[in-house]
């Protein structure tokens, strides 16, 4: 019964005991489909209520399917105060430029980690990876105080600089490891052949380095669309909200009383870019996360 | 030659990456422990008061209750994920059709934001439309929906559920590469010396995955220990406060009474806690490297 299959080898060891193998496989696959289920559901269930009409959302009891198809909470969303195009334009400006950012500083960074000798070299890499280790959490404090003096809150770029904080140690890791897994032999014939640093860096090593550079940018672009604590504080004008923020507006601004049907819309709109780029880049989201978890 | 002269370039190309480290953490980070011993508000002050803030943090029950409130929350939600984490690494660690598809559904939750998530079970959870409140009606767990958030202990278990259904398959996705690393010839071996499934999980994969066993549970704690989106969103801090976290606390003196010193104090305490974790953590990666 427990005996589960492992790798190739299992098909020999166990084809003598047919008998129990069997049964075992058709449990775990069903284990398997059960945890699917389990893992979909929340997400099926917000999806379809997003077009529930207004009095099926309200229901009580509520039904899990709906009986017809509605594009009502949409549009409640889509008109929310500012109007949903800010909003979205809104989170995809500042994740944007925390990509940008995030490559500006750790490309450079991370080749230079990789090919020069620098004096304190593991040093300074620690430094850089100093904000993994420093809580953004607490130094949001100081920071809205800065930015309130330079003008930055309420601002795209001043939230894309805290997003940037807090991506760019994982950055300046992926791109460390990235040009480091580039032969020296391409650097020492570009060197013969007269090319500058500089050179060798932008003809050489950014086309070899651009799984690296995928990874970072879809890192940042995740981050950034969900990060949710210092959108809510540095982005506090209406204007200004990205979808997070957006969302618990949504909640209970509607005649006072809390509107599903709009969340759900709302949740819709922004897991869908998150899911998409998750299914379009699955290799580099999971070698990605490994690497950078083991930062 | 060229060694030589690049000491100095390639500082060069570190350059820009350590200004932006320098004006917005490290100079952050001494403001913060200037801010710390001032009354500082959003509304002005600043008067050096030494080391009364922290003072008051230790007399302070709501800086102790929200502590307090965030350890347990750790100490609950951590052998969850880890153990949930571990069984589905077991589950879907090989590479078949139907397994890659199981790893990438309990993966999925990942990918989408903390507050999403909070949001869709906020609406799951509630008691007159909630569909989980439903559903565990239907199959029998529950005689009638129940109000998950007007009790500290029930709201802590709703945000529990939700936030294992978004976050384990990250403690997974860790173990199935430390399991995916272990070499098939051993398991092999054990399978020819007749050692069931499950004394092969105990004696074999449980010990040589215990390295990212241990960095998974180091990475998901420090998380738990910063916890904000979910009880912001699902609990409000509600019933009475006692579902701050620290994280929370802070927020709420900084940014909803303007106590910036105050806050400051807090966040100091706060990193202490988190800088000893991250330590760990640290160490635990470089070992790994060198090796």
């Amino acid at each position: 019964m427990s005996d589960i299959p492992l790798e190739r080898g299992a098909i020999g060891v166990s084809t003598r005991r047919v008998g129990t193998r069997l049964p075992a496989r058709v449990i775990v696959a069903l284990i398997c489909w059960l945890v699917i289920a389990i893992m979909a559901w929340p997400l099926v269930m917000s999806f379809l209520a997003s077009f529930k009409p207004e009095a099926e959302v309200a229901a009580v009891p509520p039904d899990y399917l709906p009986h017809s198809f509605s594009l009502q909470s949409y549009l409640k969303v889509y008109g929310y105060q500012a109007g949903l195009p800010t909003y979205l334009f809104n989170s995809f400006m500042v994740a944007f430029l925390t990509i940008v950012f995030c490559l500006v500083l750790a490309v450079p960074a991370g080749y230079g980690l990789a090919r020069f000798h620098v004096p304190f070299k593991e040093v300074l890499f620690l430094v850089l990876l100093a904000s993994m280790m420093i809580p953004y959490q607490a130094l949001l404090t100081p920071l809205f105080l800065m930015f309130t003096k330079l003008g930055l809150t309420n601002n795209h770029v001043g939230l894309a600089i805290i997003h940037t904080i807090l991506q760019l140690p994982f950055s300046v890791y992926v791109m460390r490891n990235a040009f480091e897994g580039i032969p020296r032999e391409l650097e020492e014939a570009a060197i013969v052949d007269g090319c500058s640093p500089l050179q060798i860096l932008g003809r050489i090593f950014m086309p070899l380095a651009m799984p690296g550079m995928v990874t970072v940018s879809l890192f940042a672009f995740i981050m950034s669309w969900n990060e949710f604590l210092a959108a809510l504080i540095f982005m506090s004008k209406e204007t200004a909200f990205t979808l997070p923020v957006l969302l618990t507006g949504v909640i209970d601004s509607f005649y006072g009383s809390v509107s599903w049907g709009p969340l759900q819309a709302g949740v819709v709109v922004s897991v869908i870019p998150c899911i998409a780029i998750y299914f379009l880049l699955q290799r580099y989201y999971v070698s990605g996360f490994l690497s950078g978890a083991v930062k | 030659m060229y060694a030589n002269s690049s000491r100095y370039v390639g500082l060069l190309f570190m350059t820009p990456a350590l200004l932006f480290v320098a004006v917005f953490v490290l100079y952050p980070l001494g403001q913060l422990v200037y801010t710390s011993t001032t009354d500082a508000s959003l509304l002005g002050g600043g008067e050096f008061v030494g080391l009364e803030n922290y003072a008051k943090a230790f007399s302070d029950k709501g800086f102790w209750r929200s502590l307090w409130f965030t350890v347990s929350y750790t100490l609950y939600i951590t052998p969850v994920l880890m153990g949930l984490g571990f069984l589905a690494a077991l589950l879907t660690t090989e590479n078949t059709r139907l397994k890659q598809f199981t790893r990438g559904a309990i993966f999925l939750p990942v990918v989408i934001g903390l507050a999403t998530s909070s949001f869709i079970w906020l609406w799951l959870f509630d008691q007159q439309v909630g569909l989980f409140n439903r559903l565990l009606v239907d199959i029998g767990i529950l005689d009638k929906p129940l109000v998950w958030f007007r009790k500290a202990e029930l709201g802590q278990l709703a945000v529990i559920i939700s936030v294992t259904w978004k976050i384990v398959g990250f403690g997974m996705i860790l173990m199935v590469a430390g399991i995916q690393s272990i070499g098939d010839d051993l398991i092999e071996a054990a399978m020819i010396d007749g050692a069931s499934y499950w004394q092969r999980v105990r004696r074999i994969i449980l010990p040589l995955a215990a390295r990212s066993i241990l960095l998974a549970t180091l990475i998901s704690a420090i998380g738990s220990m910063l916890a904000f989106d979910q009880f912001y969103i699902m609990t409000g801090g509600a019933p009475r406060g006692q579902t701050f976290t620290s994280v929370y606390w802070i927020y709420q003196n900084s940014f909803v009474y303007f106590k910036l010193g105050y806050g400051s104090a807090l966040s100091l305490i706060l990193m202490v806690i988190i800088m000893a974790g991250a330590a760990v953590q640290i160490a635990l990666t470089s070992r790994k490297g060198s090796s």
